[in-house]
């Protein structure tokens, strides 16, 4: 059987990537920031997952406004790395791993979830980013991924309930899975930033904080927080938080909190990173 | 459930993406997403009217992208992942174009930023502002 052996959340800010691409992690500027992640990375080597399904949204670098999936899912064998105009971030190729995806898709549909399936897929930062923040640079991969990808970018974006129910399904489908896999959630972007308007740079560290309590504690509640208020409390884009609703839903009722970091800025944005395990 | 997209405009200093505006700035964010690409970059900085005009665009829509103007191409139903592709192709950073949508030069908005960001304190609400 398959299993979900833990949840990963952590920001996906392109400046991040950036930073790892161009050997910059440790300026002053960003030290701290890495270093956050240091434990992580040991932690993911003796945790190494065979598979990672990774919640992410794509920020207009495969999908124009021609289509807009609310739920989808890579279930290829490979996805490349988009060009966001910067060129594509010199990473490795990302494996896929079909056999649990169909497997995942098919009944995610069946479970009244409406998954969007995609053959082809290129992935951008904020899939890759959390990968190099928890795997550094190594030439090949260690895992293979499940891309996820969440419309968190136009209005209407799905709800909290929606979200955490997703993760619940997940839990299922991998548990039904015929097949011996460690299997780990990914729950990508957030805390609180917005890159738009006079009001861009804005940051909440307390409601950030708070949030990190609620989704480890109280899930139930936190799922029925309207769109409105991460808007207004975490930014226009601190919305993305609705994707780390997806991972908890994965792991069960009761998790331990395994690790927890905080740090402001990167770019415009707060980082925040939480690794959970379902509780036996 | 009956969409409420009036709720977002209290909000000071911000654009919501919604569906409505996603319809509004159709061919202005698929422009953009045409710059994903090495020779549309390199085709549009170098004409830039010429390559605007083989989009169904507004001319409202035009006149910002040529004056680099991101809060209109927001107003016009651009969306800042889709806008991020001009400033890309000019090699300049979020925050670096970020930072032009508010009153700040970028070194006040970068020092602001490393001294933990804006407060939301004040800015929940524009009617608290006196915007409304």
């Amino acid at each position: 059987m398959a299993r979900i052996t833990a949840g990963i959340s952590t920001s996906h800010v392109p400046a991040v990537g950036a930073a790892v691409d161009m050997q910059r992690t440790e300026e002053p500027y960003w030290k701290p920031m890495f270093e956050g992640y240091e434990f992580s990375k040991k932690w993911m080597k003796d945790n190494t997952p065979d598979v990672a399904i990774i919640i992410y949204n794509d920020h207009a670098s495969y999908f124009g406004m021609e289509i807009m999936p609310t739920f989808a899912m890579g279930i290829g064998d490979s996805f490349k790395i988009c060009d966001e105009g910067y060129g594509p971030r010199p990473v490795p190729l990302v494996e896929g791993a079909p056999e649990l995806a169909t497997h995942l898709a098919a009944s995610l549909i069946l479970d009244d979830f409406d998954m969007t399936v995609l053959n082809v897929l290129e992935v951008d930062h904020g899939l890759t980013v959390p990968m190099s923040l928890m795997f550094g640079t190594p030439d090949k991969w260690p895992t293979k991924v499940i891309p996820l990808p969440v419309n968190v970018v136009m209005y209407p974006q799905p709800s909290g309930e929606r979200c955490l129910s997703l993760g619940k399904a997940i839990r299922r489908a991998v548990e039904q899975f015929d097949g011996d896999l460690n299997v780990q959630v990914w729950g990508t972007g957030g805390m609180s930033h917005q890159i738009q308007g006079a009001r861009a740079g804005l940051i909440n560290e307390p409601w950030d904080r708070k949030f990190m309590d609620d989704l480890v504690n109280d899930p139930e509640t936190l799922q029925y927080k309207p769109h409105l208020e991460y808007m207004v409390e975490a930014g226009s884009e601190g919305v993305e938080l609705i994707m780390w609703l997806i991972m908890r839903g994965a792991l069960g009722e009761k998790v331990d909190e395994v690790y927890r970091f905080y740090h402001v800025p990167a770019s415009n944005t707060a980082v925040g990173h939480m690794i959970l395990t379902p509780k036996e | 459930m009956k969409p409420d997209f009036e709720q977002f405009k209290d909000i000071p200093g911000t654009t919501i993406f919604t569906i409505e505006k996603a319809r509004q700035g159709f061919w202005l964010n698929q422009f953009c997403m045409s710059l994903r690409e090495e020779a549309n970059r390199k085709r549009f900085l170098s004409a830039e009217r010429e390559y605007l005009d083989e989009w169904q665009m507004t001319e409202e829509q035009k006149q910002a992208v040529l004056d680099r103007d991101f809060q209109k191409m927001l107003d016009f139903g651009g969306n800042v992942y889709f806008l991020s592709k001009i400033f890309a192709s000019e090699g300049l950073s979020y925050v670096q174009a970020v930072s032009t949508m508010t009153d700040m030069n970028v070194e006040q908005y970068q020092q602001m930023m490393l001294n933990g960001g804006r407060n939301v304190e004040g800015w929940r609400s524009k009617k608290e502002r006196g915007e409304a």
